[in-house]
C-alpha cells in the first residue's frame, strides 16, 4: 500500500484537493443523470394514470348516453 | 440471426429483455466500480512523475473512452434506424445521448482538474481538448434535433443522420495527440504495441473501463425503458409495467 496513514491517503502527496475534487463532480455528473431517469419515470407513472383516469370517465360518460 | 432479432423490433420485446438483464449490468458496474475506484485510489502505487495527482487516471480515462465508445453506439442505433426504420433504435437516440454527453463532461471536468497540478492550467484549447469539446457540442446538438420537430419520427431520422455525420470527429478525438502538437499524453493504452503503463496501474484501470462499460450500458437500459413507455402509454401492458411500482 502507497500510503502510511489515513492522514496520508486524504492528502494523495499534496495533490488531495484535486484528486478529491475530480471523484467528487464525477459522480455527481453521473448521479444527476441517473436522477433524472428516476424523476422521468415518476412522471410517466402520473401521465398513464391520468390517461387511464380519462378513459374510464369516458367509458362511463358513454354508458350513461346510450342508456 | 435476422429471425432471433426480428422480434425485438416490438417495443415490448425489447422492454422485458433489457428488463431482464439490467439488475446484472446494475451488479456488474457496482462491483467493478468500487473495486477499481479502491483499488486505483488506494492500492495502486504512485507515479514517479506525477505522483498521487495521476490517479484522476482512473476516472479520466474510461469516462473519455466511452463518451467516444457511447457516441459509435448511438451513430449505429441511427444507421439502423435510418436503415431498417426500426422505431426501438430511434428511442434509444435519446436514450444514449444524456448518458454520453454525462461521460463527456466527466472527461472534460476531470481533465482539467489534472490539467492543474500537471500542466499549470484548467484548459487550453489545443486538439485533443478541443475535438472532445466538440463531441459534448455534438451529443447536445443530437438530443435538441431529436426534439425539435412536431413529428417524433422527423426528429429522430435528422438526430439520426447528424449522429451519423459526428461520427468523423471520432478519429479526429482519437488520433488528435499524433497529428497535432499538445499538452496532451499519448496514448498508453488503445495501441496495439504493449501499453505503456506500469501493470500495478493497469490492472486497475481495466476494471475500472469495465466498470464504465457496465456503467453506461445500466444508464442507457435505464433510459431506453424510460423512452419505451413514453411511446406505448397508451398500451395495457404500459400501464401495468408503470401500475406495478
Amino acid at each position: 500500500m502507497p500510503f502510511d496513514s489515513f492522514q496520508d491517503f486524504i492528502i494523495m502527496g499534496g495533490y488531495g484537493l484535486y484528486v478529491w475534487l475530480s471523484f467528487f463532480l464525477s459522480f455527481v455528473v453521473i448521479a444527476l443523470v441517473a436522477l433524472e431517469t428516476a424523476i422521468a419515470r415518476k412522471s410517466l407513472q402520473k401521465k398513464s394514470q391520468q390517461l387511464q383516469n380519462r378513459q374510464q370517465r369516458l367509458a362511463k360518460r358513454q354508458r350513461s348516453v346510450s342508456q | 440471426m435476422w429471425r432471433w432479432l426480428h422480434p425485438y423490433a416490438k417495443p415490448e420485446a425489447t422492454y422485458r429483455l433489457v428488463e431482464k438483464l439490467l439488475p446484472w449490468f446494475a451488479a456488474l458496474t457496482f462491483i467493478s466500480l468500487v473495486v477499481g475506484v479502491v483499488w486505483g485510489l488506494a492500492f495502486a502505487p504512485a507515479d514517479y512523475q506525477q505522483g498521487d495527482s495521476y490517479r484522476i487516471i482512473f476516472l479520466h480515462v474510461p469516462a473519455a473512452i466511452f463518451s467516444m465508445g457511447a457516441y459509435a453506439g448511438m451513430a449505429i442505433m441511427g444507421g439502423i434506424a435510418l436503415i431498417w426504420q426500426i422505431k426501438t433504435a430511434e428511442w434509444s437516440i435519446p436514450a444514449i445521448a444524456p448518458v454520453g454527453a454525462a461521460l463527456t463532461v466527466v472527461a472534460l471536468l476531470t481533465g482539467a482538474i489534472w490539467g492543474k497540478p500537471m500542466w499549470g492550467t484548467w484548459w487550453i484549447w489545443d486538439a485533443r481538448l478541443t475535438s472532445e469539446l466538440i463531441l459534448l457540442f455534438l451529443y447536445i446538438g443530437v438530443m435538441a434535433l431529436y426534439f425539435a420537430f412536431d413529428d417524433a419520427r422527423t426528429g429522430a431520422k435528422a438526430a439520426a443522420i447528424l449522429s451519423l455525420v459526428g461520427v468523423i470527429n471520432l478519429p479526429i478525438i482519437h488520433y488528435s495527440v499524433e497529428w497535432w502538437n499538445t499538452l496532451h499524453q499519448g496514448a498508453t493504452i488503445t495501441k496495439f504495441e504493449r501499453p505503456s503503463i506500469a501493470t500495478s496501474m493497469l490492472i486497475p484501470l481495466l476494471i475500472c473501463l469495465a466498470g464504465f462499460l457496465f456503467l453506461t450500458i445500466s444508464l442507457v437500459m435505464m433510459r431506453l425503458k424510460n423512452e419505451i413507455l413514453r411511446h406505448e402509454l397508451g398500451r395495457p401492458w404500459a400501464q401495468q409495467e408503470l401500475e406495478k411500482n
